[in-house]
Order: structure tokens, then sequence, then C-alpha cells
């Protein structure tokens, strides 16, 4: 029982950590069916600003992670602005294609200016090691892990729900031109979410350097867990990416502990599983892609 | 004005040398196609093999026995066995190259085995591990080691120290599993049993339910296995922060765990680890201080060499070593009966090519993970001689 | 030329049938033009026959992609399916390369018949994400299979004997070159019929807009169906050739790079071209020959810049540009007729 406890609570800490990522490719996905398969770049760009900023310019991990959040949603507007406009209005396959391509830039890139190797972090010393709460040992660093996340969704729910810039985001996702004849200017608040989205996702791959890795494959080797994340959650819902997360890192942890022989087969056969059987995801609302 | 003066000698020498070896051009030339993973996940290998390679070059001078070398590298993409043999192909017959080189991955040898053969060409192995690879083509020499080579010393090691409860865990694929074959093969050959083995899939990171399987089994020692890498770093994060080390449970590890080039990735958690390898950058010897300096000089501070450089230096010292033998001659049956046999010493030390098998002899050394002079490095304490590989 | 010029009593949509089944002349020159290369490079050929397997592969794709509409990021598992099952095949004692070939395409056509239930269900999103699954989950297969495939490294023992018990692949990729080239050659035949019948023409308007189709009782179901298997025997084909002129297979015939590299190849060939598939494999195999001789390190980034630039300025293709350029001479030359 004490087992299975401290698996769940590994495996909520890494379910926050993929809800971190993959919540922005979620929302840019049910905001504008943008199909950006290129969304794991963002996080892999902001592990490599963390890595430099606390290597390079001698600045902290808890100073490196703001700036971390600011500079990748920036670079992602630009890229928005440049690149993945003109798409909108194509097909799936054209978007496909187009962010696959920016992957192999990207992996090009970070091999470019950082080497192909792996990124040593050196994370603060009050977040390594592990607390005994009632038996349980749990890393600190995944309760950090947690308690960031639960801070971000909250903002996130709240933000949504209670503010007018959210009711401008749900309403775009749920009728976008009823929402556009309404008078909101759909691309402005599409903008504004893919920069946040992007720079939450730059945010989780800096956490995500110690538990996840870091080199310049990581934008490929994750992309079936942000997908299935998204489309198990159903595209733009918060609630929905943030259950199918944790679902699946509870899911993935157990399955690694209680049956390590199949491997790498749970993650995949779960996807196809889960599409067939909920095409339009877990918690999805009724919008197909 | 200093720069100016610089580029200018350094062009007249460009240009006196042009101009010297001009007589030359008859001189007979002895062409090598090496084939490297340059680009994909397996870009530091070959990054790793060719800095050794051309450092041999470089130290040694491009002639041997009045024959001037030349090399031809060519990106094998990674794991592309029909990428390598068609470059390989294209080289025998277009290049005309007389030895092939390089190989960082086993499909990939693998693949342009019967090509070597065919052709009847010396083919040098400068990493890929797997035992296999040489029995392919009787024209295939290793110089750099085998899986099974490097994991059952390590089951001595743990009888010795009186560890009788070990539990394995390697990466699940093909080197993973040589290597746990070989670690359980000679381990229970001393009457002991593992208390468990677990194979991960070799891109996981996230070693928690794993370690907390490993703590379940209370073992005294963990046998591991997984590329370097991701894998590497994220599980000696888990080992170190999940409590295993203060459970007493001890680490041990093959060289790939504690590669040279890794070990600032891995951070100071890896203090202490013992793994069994071939080669350290920490390996005492005159003639390693001069390749590691040399090294440093050549590529800088951010890439240290490792074993797969010393592969490549290696592979290129053998090469040398049997032109010298055969006179120049770049015949294929004549360098591979040079090849058989051959002694020198290496930057790990001493080493032999087994006249029966084509493959490596050489020194296995137990290594201890500390830091010295500010940096990480694996100190050499104990080693067992003339290791032959025991998966043939 | 207009409508009614033309001869009363074929109707028009017949005319267009006839004009698409035609051989142009630059076809001719096409195939001839590969034959000329047995000739013209005999020490490139084995670089050849893996341009056409990849064209091959890449016609096989264009299939369900260009002319279904079909997403798809997992096209290699069929691939890899044949080229293992060719593989294997070796080792039970069936050495025969073109009995290998036929097995491996139904190995690959059975099991894309099945899988065309899971696929064909959802839409875009949910294609891409079933076939992306369905690729990883069998290179997993295969990584785990170890006695069976030898994982990652590779199949061991397997030898392909003499082409009909007569041509040995020698070093030179001679009789592997001409091998292909018929193979290819034959498959291109068929699709080429099927393409330009209304069969092909009704899986365009399925692409184009599917109420429509069925409107005019195009049975969808069954099309998608019946070419997703198609494509799937042709993929498996391609990869039992290259195992067959490899001699040896290994874990990457299953890796998702390949299907991505794929969709590239199409791409920058000419998707619903026909020929945009051989073209793009020999446009994509040459710059990566050359780009990487150069510049190994960074092959990918200009990969991925050429991927980017092609989708968003030449969706076309190389196919498209050149369709625009007779256009325009044609165009030229019309007008200076009169």
């Amino acid at each position: 029982m004490l087992n299975f406890l401290g698996l769940l609570f590994d495996g909520l800490a890494y379910g926050t950590l993929l809800f971190l990522i993959s919540v922005g490719l979620s929302v840019t996905l049910g905001l504008m069916g943008f199909v950006n398969l290129a969304h794991g770049v963002f996080a892999m760009l902001g592990g490599y600003l963390l890595v430099t900023l606390m290597g390079h310019f001698g600045i902290g991990f808890m100073g490196s992670l703001p700036i971390v959040f600011i500079v990748v949603a920036l670079a992602s507007l630009v890229l928005e602005r440049t690149l993945y406009r003109p798409f909108y209005k194509k097909t799936h396959l054209d978007q496909v294609l187009l962010t696959v391509g920016i992957i192999f830039v990207a992996i090009a890139g970070a091999t470019f200016f950082w080497g192909p190797g792996q990124q040593p972090i050196a994370i603060p010393v009050w977040l390594k090691g592990q607390l005994t709460l009632a038996g349980i040992d749990l890393s600190r660093y995944r309760l950090f892990l947690m308690a960031v996340g639960a801070a971000i969704t909250l903002l996130l729910v709240f933000g949504l729900e209670r503010t007018r810039f959210g009711a401008r985001v749900r309403a775009s996702v749920e009728r976008q031109r009823t929402a556009e004849s309404m008078g909101i200017h759909v691309e402005r608040v599409f903008q504004i979410t893919f920069a946040l989205g992007s720079g939450l996702a730059g945010l989780g791959g800096a956490l995500g350097v110690d538990v996840l890795g870091l080199d310049p494959y990581f934008p490929l080797k994750y992309l079936v867990y942000f997908l299935l994340i998204v489309v198990v959650g159903g595209p733009g819902s918060v609630t929905g990416t943030l259950s199918a997360a944790l679902l699946l890192g509870v899911a993935d942890t157990a399955g690694k502990y209680y049956i390590p022989e199949t491997g790498a087969f749970v993650i995949y056969v779960a996807m196809i599983v889960l599409l067939l059987l909920f095409p339009q995801g877990l918690f999805g609302r009724r919008k197909e892609i | 004005m200093n720069k100016f003066l610089q580029r200018l000698s350094a062009a007249t020498a460009v240009l006196a040398m042009a101009l010297a070896v001009h007589p030359a051009v008859a001189e007979e030339v002895v062409k090598i196609g090496v084939i490297l993973p340059l680009t994909g996940p397996f870009a530091d290998y070959g990054e790793e093999i060719g800095n050794g390679l051309k450092l041999y070059m470089k130290q040694n001078g491009d002639t041997v026995a009045g024959k001037k070398i030349s090399v031809v590298i060519r990106d094998s993409t990674g794991i592309a066995p029909e990428v390598a043999k068609r470059l390989a192909q294209e080289m025998l017959v277009q290049d005309k190259v007389d030895i092939l080189a390089g190989f960082g991955l086993t499909p990939n040898a693998l693949a342009v085995a019967p090509l070597a053969t065919q052709a009847k060409k010396l083919m040098v192995i400068m990493n890929a591990a797997t035992s296999v690879i040489t029995t392919k083509s009787p024209y295939i020499v290793r110089l750099s080691h085998t899986l099974p080579q490097i994991s059952a010393p390590m089951a001595n090691y743990a009888v010795k120290h009186g560890f009788k409860k070990v539990y394995t865990l390697v990466a699940d694929y093909g080197p993973g599993i040589d290597s746990e074959l070989a670690f359980k093969k000679a381990f229970e050959a001393s009457g002991n049993q593992l208390v468990g083995s677990v194979r991960v899939p070799v891109s996981n990171v996230d070693f928690a339910p794993y370690i907390q399987r490993i703590k379940d089994a209370a073992p005294q020692a963990i046998f591991l296995f997984l590329p370097p890498g991701n894998a590497t770093v994220a599980f000696l994060k888990a080992y170190k922060e999940r409590g295993l080390e203060k459970a007493g449970i001890t680490l041990l590890a093959t060289v790939d765990f504690a590669d040279d080039n890794m070990m600032d990735a891995l951070g100071s958690s890896v203090i202490g680890v013992v793994t069994t390898g071939h080669y350290s950058e920490a390996h005492d010897s005159p003639m390693n201080k001069a390749y590691v300096k040399a090294y440093a000089e050549a590529y800088g501070t951010k890439i240290r060499p490792n074993f797969m450089s010393v592969g490549g230096y290696d592979g290129m010292a053998t090469i040398y070593a049997a032109l010298k033998k055969t006179n120049g001659d770049a015949d294929g049956d004549k360098l591979i009966a040079a090849v058989k046999g051959l002694q020198f010493e290496s930057p790990r030390g001493p080493v032999m090519i087994d006249p029966e098998t084509r493959d490596i002899i050489q020194t296995v050394y137990f290594r201890r993970a500390e830091e010295k002079n500010g940096k990480l490095v694996n100190i050499e304490f104990d080693q067992v001689k003339n290791v032959k590989d025991p998966g043939k | 030329m207009n409508a009614d010029q033309q001869p009363a009593l074929t109707p028009p949509y017949l005319s267009t049938l006839a004009a698409r089944e035609r051989w142009g002349r630059a076809e001719i020159a096409f195939w001839i033009g590969l034959v000329a290369v047995y000739f013209l490079f005999p020490n490139h050929l084995m670089f050849a026959s893996q341009i056409l397997i990849t064209g091959l592969f890449a016609v096989s794709l264009d299939l369900i992609l260009g002319y279904a509409g079909i997403v798809t990021l997992g096209h290699a598992a069929f691939f890899g399916l044949g080229a293992y099952t060719a593989g294997l095949l070796t080792k039970v004692g069936v050495t025969e390369p073109a009995m290998g070939l036929v097995v491996a395409g139904l190995v690959a056509g059975i099991f894309g018949y099945l899988s065309s239930y899971l696929v064909l269900r959802g839409r875009d999103l949910s294609r891409l994400m079933i076939t992306l699954g369905i690729g990883l989950l069998l290179y997993e297969v295969a990584n785990r299979a170890t006695d069976i495939t030898g994982g990652v490294d590779g199949l061991q023992g397997m030898a392909v004997g003499k082409l009909l018990g007569l041509f040995d692949f020698g070093l030179y990729g001679k009789t592997a070159y001409l091998y292909v080239l018929v193979v290819s050659f034959l498959l291109f035949l068929m699709v080429r019929s099927l393409m330009t019948a209304p069969y092909g023409l009704s899986l365009r308007s399925i692409r184009e807009n599917q109420q429509r189709a069925v409107a005019i009782g195009i049975p969808i179901r069954a099309r998608l169906t019946n070419i997703y298997t198609l494509s799937a025997v042709i993929a498996g084909i391609s990869g039992a050739l290259l195992t067959q002129t490899t001699q040896f297979v290994a874990i990457d015939v299953f890796a998702f790079q390949r299907s991505a590299d794929l969709l590239m190849v199409l791409l920058i060939g000419g998707t619903a071209t026909l020929y945009g598939g051989f073209v793009g494999a020999a446009v994509f195999l040459i710059a990566q020959n050359w780009l990487s001789s150069i510049n190994a390190e960074y092959w990918l980034f200009w990969l991925g810049l050429l991927l980017i630039i092609t989708t968003r300025y030449l969706r076309g293709g190389v196919m498209g540009g050149l369709k625009t350029l007779h256009r325009l001479s044609a165009r030229a030359k019309e007008g200076e007729k009169p």
C-alpha cells in the first residue's frame, strides 16, 4: 500500500510535468485546429535556455524560470507571425509537414549550439533528496513540480473561467465564427494563447530537464506523449488535458512497476485503444479534428 | 598586423608544401573509406571516433611505408544499414578505397561485412560492440571492445567483494541483453543467483518505478547497462535521490555508464560509482597523458576523449602498423594476415589482436569515479589482463 | 480547341479519360532514362536502386495521401513488414527473391487491410495518431522480439538467393538495379492504369469532398479500404526490395524517421502526380547524399528548411513546377500559332 501511494505520487508529479508541456498544444489545437507537431520544440528551447542561463550567466534556478517563460513565449510569437499564420487555413497535411520541418531545423539548431549530448543541470540543493511523510518517501523535486503544476492549473482555470480574456478564449474555442461575428478578434486571442501555451511548454521543458532529460531529439522523443495527452483530453480543454496527463503519468509509472515486461508497449496500445473508443477524447467536447 | 603576418606565413607554408608535394604526386596512395554516424541520435559517437582517427594521423603524419594515406569520411546517418552498405559499395567501386573503417553501430557493420568479403578488403571496426560482428567476414578486425568482454569481469568483481544478492537493470535491446546475459552467466557460474532483473525501454528516462522495484528486492548491488545519454543521467539521479545509495545498494556498471565525455552531465553524483572499462581518460600512462593533452589541443576542452575516440585512434594505429608490415601493400589478405597477433601500446594500455577471432584482447580495468583537480574522472584501481571476448 | 470542335460522338469525359491514359513523350523518356542509368552510372547502381525503391515506396504513399487524402505518419510499418518478411523467408529456406516479393506484399497487404479498419474511422488528427501509434508499436515489436528479428543489431543469418535461380546480386549491384527497375515499372504500370481510370478519379473526389462523393454514389468506405490495402502491398514490396538488394534488414525499416522522410520525398516530388514519388526520391536522396558529404552534421537543418520552404511556397513540388512550366510554354506556343 505504501508502495502504491509512493508510485501514485511519482506518477502524479510526472503527469504534472506532461500537463505543463502539453496544455499549450491542447489550446492551440482546440482554438485554431492547428496541428502543431513542433510544440515540443518550445519545451526543448525552455530546457536549453535554463541550462544556458544557469551555466553561462550564473543566474539561479528559480530566477531563471520566469526568464525562460518570457523568452520562449516571445520566441513563439515570432514563429507564429512568420511561419504559422499562413498555414491556419491550409490542410492538416500542410501543417504536419511544416511543423515536422520545424522540428528538424530545431534539432539541427540545438545540435549546433549545444552539441548532440545530454545537458547537465544542477538543481538547487534544497530541491534534492527525499522527504519521508508518514512512511512514504517523497522526492523533494517532485513535490516542487506538483506545487508549480497546481499553481499554474489554478491560474489557468481562474483565468479561463473568471476573466474577460478567458471568456473570449472559451467563446472562440466553442464557435469560432460566432465569436468572430460578436466582435472577438479570434486571431489576436489565438496569438496570445499561443504565446502563453508555448511559454508554459518552455517552463515545463525547463522543469523537466531533471526528469525527462534534454538532448536535441527531445521534440521527437516526447511527441507521442504530447499528442496522446491532447487527443485523449480533448483539444481545447484545460481540465481534460490535466486529467489525461495525470492519468497517463500514473498509468505509465504503475505499469513500469507492476508489469515492467510490457515496456514501451503500454503507451502505444493505450493510445490506439483510447482513440478508437473515444474518438472525441475522454473528456472532450464534441469537436472532431 | 600580427594576425596578418600569421596568415601570410601560413599561406607561404601551404604554398611551399604544395610545391614540395608536387613531385610526389606519382607516389602511391592508400585510401581509407570511413563510415561513421555524423548526424542523428548517435552523432556524438561519430564525432568522437572521427576525432581519435584524425588525431592519430595528425601525430603520425599521413605517409606510411612510402604510401600516402588519404581518408574519405561519410555519414551513415545513424542506424541505417542500407545507407552504410551503399556508402561502402560506392567507396569500393568508385573511390577505389583499399580499407574500410569506422562503424559506430552494429547493424551498419553487419550490413557492410559481406562487401568486405566480396571485395577482399580490410575492414576495421572502431566501435560497434556486438560479439558476432567479427565472425561475419574474415577481413574484419575490431579495435573497440565487446559488451560481454567488459560485463563478465564485473560479475567476478561482485563475487570477490561479497555481493551475493545482485539485481540487474539493462536497456531492452540487443546490447543490453548481451550485457545482462554475460553478467548473469559469469555471476551464476560462481554459484550465486540474481535476485532479480529488469529490462527497461531504451528511451525510458523515468526510473522511479524501477528503482522502487529494486528497493523492494533489497539487493546488495545493481549491475547496470544503459546506453550513454538521457538514460544514464536520469538513472543516476533516481539512484541518488531515492536513497538506494543510502540503503547500501552499490552501483556497478559498464564503461558506457561512466563515459568520460558524459561525466559532466552526470555531475558529482557519479562519484563512487564502480565501472568496468577498457579506457579511462585518467589512465595512468605516459602515452595516455600525451594522448589526452593532444586531444585537448586539437578539439578543446568541451569534448573529452573517451573510449570511442580511442577506438578511432587505435583503429588508425592498427592500419598504420599493418601497412608497415606489408611494406605499403594494401591487399586485403596481406593486411589481415599482418593484423593477426598484432600487439601495441594504446592510450588504454597494452592491446593485442587475437589471431583467431581478429577481435581485440585487452586489459579490463575496474574504475571508481572520483573528482580530481576539479574534474570528474574514472580512477582505475584494479585490472584483469588479457581479456578475450567471452561471447565467442 | 474548344468543346464544339470535338467529334460529336465522343462524350467529353471519355476523351478526358483517354487523354489521361495516353503515354506522354516525357513519360516514355523517363523510363528510357532509367534504363540508360544502368549504362551511364555503373558505379552508382546501388544508389540508383535505393532511389527507385524509395520512389516506389513514395508512390505507395501517394495512393493514399495524394489521391485519397489520408494523412499518415506511420507508413514505414508496411515497408518494415515487407522488409522483415523478405529477410525471414530466406532464413526458412525460401531464398528466391521473386517469391520473397510476393509473400512480403501479401503480408503487408493483409496487415494493411486489417489496420485500415482502425485508421479509416477517425478524421485527420486521429488518423495521424493511430498510424503513428501502429508504426511505433511495430518498431517496438521488432525491437523486443530479438529471437526472431535480431532487434537493433539486425537480422542475423539471412542469405538472399540468386534471382530466378540465375542472377547473383554482385558487388556492383547490376542485377539489383535491373531487378528493382523491372519490379518498379510493373507496379507503376498497375498504379498508373488504376489512377487514370475512373477509379482514380473517384478517389480524388473523395479527397476533395466526401459528402458530394457520397451523393454521386461512390462507395467511400470500400474505396478507401482497398486503396489503403493496395498501398500497403506496394509499400511491403518496396521494403522487400530493400532487404533483398541490401541483403540485410535492421530495425530502422520501422523508424519514425522513415515515415517522416517519406512524406518529404512525396512533397518535394509533388502529390497525386504519379511520378512525384520517383522524382522526389531522386531529389531527396541526391540532396541528402550531397549535403551530407559536405557538411554531414547539419544535414537535418537543410532538410527541415527545404521542407518548410516547399510547404510554404512550392506546394506542388517538382512535378507541380514542371506542369506550370509546361503550361506556360504551351500557352506561349499557342500564342505564336495564329
